[in-house]
């Protein structure tokens, strides 16, 4: 049976079974979505991709192994960026999970109290930051922390901590956790929303029942309610791990420039793949090793899928059956 | 019972720290938002003499939302942004809820392998592949025009999509759905009347997900259809910011303006999340 | 498609000898009947100057060929040389491409993309070699775009500031400290608005600004090209350490001050001295209501000799895949013209036209600017001819050095040190 179904996917001349007509509407349902994507974002991607494998010699391409790979590894100019790049982003997402996944999380716990008031106006106010373009969000919090401008100075000061103020944007040792605060500002409704959705999903009667046994409102949501929502929770590690190699790069690009200083310390693999890719002021891009960035970056982001989709799902799934 | 309906002291106090909590944040989220409103409205001057201050007669300046309402091209850049948006979430809601309903609901051979397939995109960021992207649209005839975004919209937001629903959908329990079946129901009537209210919440939190970058996106609009006709309102604000002068009041108020109607399509969006309540209670 | 053979036998000899106007008039009239015009569109970074080029410069041009219609469609600078190089290559770049000097024109030369207009009549009567080079292959056989304007480096300074303390405006080192201190002690200045936040300011109006006088010019700048000079000897350090004396007159939090920062600072009165160049003026002049005033770098001692960064900034060529290739090259052959050339100079002052013909320049701070033409040597910035080739690119290295200089996290010997490995790395002279 199975394999009938797997040819009728596959386009090929449906056999004759009792079934098989019925199979048609999983090639209906899969198929513009598939063709869609595979020409508008596959193929581009790919022929990108391929770039990598190549080099330009006198003006034409030529096969080159993985020859761009050994570069990127081994040449100081790229391995140092490569490095140093791959690191930020290590902590960019320990950061994210640390402090944007657990107050979305309490903010979700608290929104979705079937009785709380308001919680549609808080949730929108919650979200409003997202919607905003970075261009706003990268130009209002360097005036909010600008050292010259006053509003931060002077509210430290103003409660006697005027003394602690530096100028966090600036510097090599708190730059990329500053953005990172920045981001989880306005990133936050992101996850909240994806809990919320989820802690909505859970039954009335699974929450009544706990309650009956007695258990108060902080117990209800650590015993019952999380081990519900735990699929989301991966989902959101995993959708983190993913937006931290791809979103982060606008905002960085856009508060800290393409060099992504001060001495690259904010530098992500966004902005790396950028300037090796398109190049930067008067360093000129470099197809061939910007798709050899692309294409390392594609493998990392795969290994993390790859461990989430075959390990953690997979046992979460398991729990939950 | 919900607690409020017992009027202990103990249960006030609770609902004063969760109401403590959650304005905290709401401070935390509009503070910054307030001085974007605020500065949008002022001189540049003033913007940087002092931030915190409110307009005053001699600080206003409307040129910044002038340049907006008053700006004969923006209602066309308003339009192209919320056709490009809400036609490539619409696509993105429905064939990102096809297939995966498709991958989550049946077993066939390469399920597995074609939902890594359809996932893949989200790994790589489709930018890179602007080149091919562009010589493609050449060829197809459709540079500068809206259709050209629509469709790259829709690629880059299917991953996503489909890796979201495929994953509520795994945990919607079956037997709504082989119930249906008995009652005689057709696949796709099963999809349209029983799975997709099932989901709505989520189709709320797919569509808030894939609507911002689309909306607030600069590129593709730069390179795929910068023509003066089907120029997006991102696009259009760029005129604001310049080589070594950036018209900083003007940007904040374009801006500002420009996330109107993502806010409304986000209010319209996360009603349904209020809505799912309703049809996750039939499922329980 | 019939267009293209139209063009091709347009471009014939019979052809060539009607004025592109008539030609270009026979196209419209045989291609498409309704368009009686052809619309070529420029490419270009500087979105700030899309009044000055629909309302001053392309009214001017127009009125003279009405039947060219050019429109300047600009892309924000951030995004413009990614953009131009994505459309160049997926064919659907405008047809007149404004250049950024040196090696970033000539990659897009080099791709093809960039027309060869060596033969423009203009360009060889009107343009000096130095002008050229920016915008020519190494061997000069080939010359891709119009030299359209430079800008001068130096420093502006708050007149009434200056008034007010009583202190004179510096012509060398020691007069410059001297004047710093003065306005620092006093107090109710940042005697020098500059961050390091960009980084490009540091190298921009810090490294390259200053440090022509160290390496006194182009002799320093061809003789780090022929390798008979290195970044690690005296003249190269001392520009670092040079930047390094800054920090003192800096604002607080400098590491974190922009350049949009530094600009307020400057224009809001709060600040004295602002190290800049002569594109500043436009935007200042309309944000600052105080009098402005510009003075070169300053000079070693009395003695020596003072130089200026005249940098050869922006050029304009055609892209080589135009269908309009006529209407184009009469656009560029009227930029090389001293009517254009006054226009643009006036226009948007401190843009200053790179043609040979005199100009009468009517700003009053623009003239102060160009004046130091007369009184210094004037060089380039000192790694974008050949130095920004290869990786990492010198040019965008400095920007990261400079700031680091300032900020503390490299001695000035360090920064000449990397500046220079770096550069072996990859260039041998």
């Amino acid at each position: 049976m199975k394999t009938s179904r797997g040819r009728a996917l596959d386009g090929a001349v449906p056999r004759k079974r009792i079934g098989t007509s019925r199979r048609w509407h999983i090639f209906v349902f899969l198929a513009p979505a598939t063709v869609l994507y595979t020409v508008f974002a596959i193929y581009p991607i790919v022929e990108t991709l391929r770039l990598s494998l190549l080099v330009e010699v006198d003006g034409s391409n030529v096969f080159a192994g993985l020859g761009n790979y050994a570069r990127l590894l081994t040449e100081p100019f790229w391995a140092e960026q490569f490095a140093n790049a791959f690191w930020n982003n290590c902590i960019l997402f320990l950061l994210h999970m640390l402090v944007q996944n657990p107050i979305a999380l309490m903010l979700a716990a608290i929104l979705s109290i079937p009785s709380l008031r308001g919680a549609a106006v808080y949730r929108t106010v919650f979200f409003l930051p997202t919607l905003l373009s970075v261009v706003v969000v990268g130009f209002i919090w360097q005036l909010i922390l600008s050292p010259l401008w006053g509003i931060t100075p002077d509210a430290m000061k103003a409660i006697g901590l005027g003394s602690w103020f530096r100028p966090w944007l600036g510097l090599e040792s708190s730059a990329l956790i500053t953005i990172t605060l920045i981001s989880i500002w306005q990133y936050v409704g992101i996850p909240l929303m994806l809990f919320y959705a989820a802690l909505l999903n859970i039954p009335e009667e699974t929450v009544e029942a706990a309650r009956i046994d007695g258990l108060n409102g902080f117990w209800i949501f650590w015993k019952v309610k999380l081990p519900l929502i735990l699929p989301t929770l991966g989902l959101v590690t995993i959708l983190t791990y993913i937006g931290n190699f791809t979103v982060s790069f606008d905002l960085i690009y856009s508060v800290q420039g393409g060099l992504a200083g001060p001495n690259f310390s904010t530098d992500v693999m966004g902005t790396f793949l950028f300037r090796s890719f398109f190049g930067f002021q008067s360093q000129s891009g470099d197809t061939h090793m910007g798709a050899t960035v692309a294409s390392a970056l594609f493998f990392i982001i795969l290994i993390g899928v790859g461990t989430y989709l075959f390990g953690v799902q997979r046992r979460l799934l398991r729990h939950e059956g | 019972m919900p607690w409020r309906k017992r009027t202990t002291t103990g249960q006030a106090l609770s609902a004063a720290a969760i109401h403590g909590v959650l304005l905290a944040w709401c401070a935390l989220a509009l503070f910054p938002l307030y001085l974007v409103v605020i500065n949008g409205a002022k001189s540049r001057r003033a913007i940087f003499n002092d931030p915190l201050k409110l307009p005053t007669s001699d600080t206003f300046s409307a040129k910044g939302y002038a340049s907006v309402v008053g700006n004969s091209e923006f209602p066309l850049y308003f339009g192209n942004s919320l056709v490009v948006t809400s036609v490539s979430l619409l696509l993105i809601l429905l064939l990102g809820a096809m297939a995966a309903h498709a991958l989550s609901e049946y077993r066939f051979r390469g399920n597995t392998l074609l939902g890594l397939y359809l996932i893949v995109g989200i790994m790589v960021p489709i930018r890179l592949g602007t080149v091919a992207l562009l010589e493609l649209m050449v060829n197809l005839n459709l540079t500068n025009t809206l259709t050209a975004l629509i469709l790259v919209y829709t690629a880059q937001g299917l991953p996503v999509a489909i890796f979201i629903f495929t994953e509520f959908l795994r945990a919607v329990s079956r037997e709504i759905k082989d119930s249906a079946r008995i009652d005689g129901l057709s696949e796709y009537r099963i999809f349209f009347e029983v799975v997709i209210p099932l989901v709505r919440p989520v189709i709320a939190t797919v569509a808030v997900f894939s609507m911002i970058p689309i909306w607030n996106d600069l590129w593709f609009p730069l390179i795929l259809a910068p023509g003066q006709e089907t120029r997006t309102v991102t696009l259009g604000v760029q005129q604001f910011i310049g080589q070594y002068t950036v018209d900083w009041g003007a940007v904040l108020a374009a801006l500002s303006v420009a996330v109107l109607p993502v806010l409304v399509m986000y209010i319209i969006f996360s009603r349904h999340l209020i809505r799912g309540i309703t049809a996750g209670a039939v499922k329980g | 498609m019939n267009s293209k053979y139209l063009v091709q036998a347009l471009q014939s000899p019979v052809f060539s000898k009607l004025p592109g106007s008539l030609a270009v008039l026979t196209l419209g009239l045989c291609g498409v009947a309704t368009a009686a015009e052809t619309v070529i569109t420029i490419e270009s970074w500087r979105a700030e100057d899309q009044v000055i080029w629909d309302e001053q410069i392309l009214p001017v041009f127009e009125a003279q060929y009405p039947e060219i219609d050019v429109q300047f469609t600009p892309t924000t600078p951030t995004e413009y040389d990614a953009a131009i190089t994505t459309r160049l290559s997926g064919g659907t770049a405008g047809d007149i491409i404004v250049c950024r000097p040196f090696d970033r024109a000539l990659k897009l030369y080099d791709s093809g993309y960039l027309a060869d207009i060596k033969d423009l009549p203009g360009l060889q009567d009107n343009f000096s070699d130095v002008a050229r080079a920016a915008w020519s292959t190494d061997d000069g056989s080939a010359t891709f775009c119009v030299p359209m304007a430079s800008v001068i480096h130096g420093f502006m300074y708050n007149k009434t500031a200056f008034e007010e303390l009583g202190v004179d405006v510096p012509n060398t080192l020691d007069e410059f400290y001297a004047t710093l201190d003065t306005i620092k002690e006093e107090g109710s200045y940042i005697p020098m608005a500059m961050g390091t936040k960009d980084q490009w300011e540091a190298a921009t109006m810090g490294f390259t600004n200053v440090g022509p006088s160290f390496w006194n010019g182009e002799e320093g700048r061809l003789a780090l090209l022929s390798g008979d000079e290195k970044l690690t000897n005296e003249a190269f350090v001392a520009a670092f350490t040079e930047i390094q004396k800054w920090v003192p007159y800096l604002g607080d939090g400098y590491q974190a001050q922009g350049y949009t920062d530094s600009q307020n600072l400057f224009t809001l009165g709060r600040a004295a001295i602002y190290p800049t160049g002569s594109w500043e003026i436009t935007g200042f002049q309309e944000n600052a209501d105080f009098e402005l005033g510009a003075f070169a770098p300053p000079k070693l001692d009395a003695d020596s000799t003072c130089y200026i960064s005249d940098h050869t900034d922006i050029g304009i060529g055609m892209n080589a895949a135009t269908e309009n290739a006529d209407a184009v090259k009469t656009f560029l052959e009227w930029t090389t013209t001293q009517e254009f050339a006054s226009l643009l100079t006036n226009a948007a002052p401190g843009f200053f036209s790179l043609s040979t013909n005199a100009i009468e320049v009517e700003n009053p701070l623009a003239a102060e600017f160009i004046a130091m033409r007369d009184t210094c040597e004037s060089t380039i910035r000192v790694a974008d001819q050949i130095l920004s080739r290869g990786e990492p690119a010198l040019g965008t290295q400095l920007w990261t050095l400079s700031a680091n200089v300032i900020n503390g996290s490299m001695t000035p010997e360090e920064a000449a040190e990397e500046a220079q490995s770096n550069l072996d790395a990859w260039y041998t002279p």
